[in-house]
């Protein structure tokens, strides 16, 4: 599964400019020590934290994309944080226990 | 009206009010008239330029002084249209271009004037200062010395002994503007130095933990980063408030968080024993009313990383 997948494969709206890469594997969780203690590297973050310091806390931890589930908000200042860090982001209408099993599928964790 | 007491205040401000010379501050555009121009034309003119006094000039030399008190007592009286030269101070107290700003100061506390002409060697008009200028300028100096030390401070900072790293950031409560700074310049150090991923996001972990706790629940305080061959120490110190139950705040789920850090994705109680767990060496000292120090050591020699 790459980055793009998410756009293309799982309809989810890129909110800032990305280029595409691998994803290793993918975490869901809106308690952001979770997320720097579990989420794999080069790995998408699926959340309900629609702010800057998901963004710190996704760079720190190695994460290459972030979805925002349930439509959430972006702020502007997260979407500047996520150029700056080259981490991309997305929104999708998919609530998060629906959109963590479709992207299990596309890892090939899951059956369709 | 100038709160400086050129006796009693910090050496670093006496000296700038030393070193300062009075045409480093003045104003240099000037709105002046002439010994014919009527009270009404300069009241005109400080109007549309926003001064409360228009010194008179005859060629460039100095001759007199029309304030805002000198119009309205022409406007009460009756003679506005008459000329500057018959209603003008001519008992004026100048400051030369030459003089240290002290000297302004000093002025401004023994006549009770509201600005000073400036003049020149030559005797010429060339300036004009007000409390107003004294303090932008000073702040202006202050501003620019302050830009400077902290030049020097970073430039000093480069040449580090071969292979030490050693960095520290001030972090403010609740600063969730910055959070995460400190600790994306170390993965970055780290990442330089061709450290192994998995430790550098061990140290990752650690100082981010740690610099959430300061931003969440200190008074404020300094992470500190330790860089060498051998480890990555980071410490974070604050001033407070202090652990007053250690052995509950190193339990996985306890957390003092308020409702509002909790939404933030945050206060789930995982820092501390986040911090731990990814630490090779980790120690906690606290003091109620004084402050925590925390210290977290992650081990770089690929033999002992685990």
């Amino acid at each position: 599964m790459t980055i793009a997948d998410l756009e293309h494969q799982l309809g989810c709206k890129p909110l800032v400019p990305y280029e595409d890469a691998p994803l290793t594997g993918a975490y869901t969780s809106d308690l952001l020590s979770d997320v720097m203690a579990h989420a794999p590297e080069d790995g998408l973050l699926i959340t309900l934290q629609g702010h800057k310091n998901t963004v710190a806390c996704a760079s720190l931890a190695g994460v290459k994309a972030i979805v925002l589930a349930g439509l959430r908000d972006a702020p502007d200042d997260m979407l500047q944080a996520a150029r700056s860090e080259g981490i991309a982001v997305f929104v999708s209408p998919l609530r998060q226990f629906d959109l963590s099993w479709k992207v299990a599928v596309l890892l090939g964790l899951a059956k369709p | 009206m100038i709160p400086i007491d050129p006796n009693a205040s910090p050496s670093a401000l006496l000296e700038l009010i030393y070193r300062l010379k009075v045409k480093d501050i003045m104003t240099d555009t000037l709105t002046t008239a002439r010994k014919d121009t009527t009270l009404r034309q300069i009241q005109t003119l400080m109007r549309e330029n926003k001064v409360s006094g228009v010194p008179i000039v005859d060629d460039r030399r100095l001759v007199g002084m029309i304030s805002v008190d000198d119009i309205i007592r022409a406007l009460d009286q009756g003679y506005i249209d008459s000329t500057a030269e018959l209603h003008m101070s001519r008992q004026l107290v100048v400051l030369e271009d030459d003089m240290p700003v002290s000297f302004g100061i000093s002025s401004f506390e023994k006549y009770k004037f509201g600005r000073f002409p400036v003049i020149n060697k030559a005797r010429e008009l060339v300036g004009i200062v007000t409390s107003r200028d004294i303090t932008s300028g000073l702040l202006m100096e202050m501003n620019r010395s302050l830009e400077e030390m902290e030049r020097v401070l970073n430039l000093q900072s480069v040449p580090e002994p071969a292979g030490q790293v050693k960095r520290v950031f001030v972090v403010q409560q609740f600063d969730y503007e910055n959070a995460g700074r400190a600790s994306t310049e170390l993965k970055k150090i780290l990442n330089s130095r061709g450290i192994d991923r998995a430790l550098q996001r061990r140290a990752a972990v650690a100082s981010y933990e740690l610099e959430m706790n300061l931003v969440n629940h200190s008074l404020g305080g300094r992470l500190i980063f330790h860089i060498d061959d051998d480890s990555a120490r980071i410490e974070a110190v604050d001033q407070g408030p202090g652990i007053p139950d250690i052995a509950k705040a190193m339990t996985e789920g306890f957390s003092t968080a308020n409702d509002w850090i909790r939404s933030l994705g945050f206060g789930a109680g995982m820092g501390l024993p986040n911090t731990k767990r990814v630490s090779d060496d980790f120690d906690l000292q606290s003091t109620v009313g004084k402050g925590t120090r925390v210290k977290a050591v992650i081990h770089l020699k690929p033999a002992e990383a685990s």
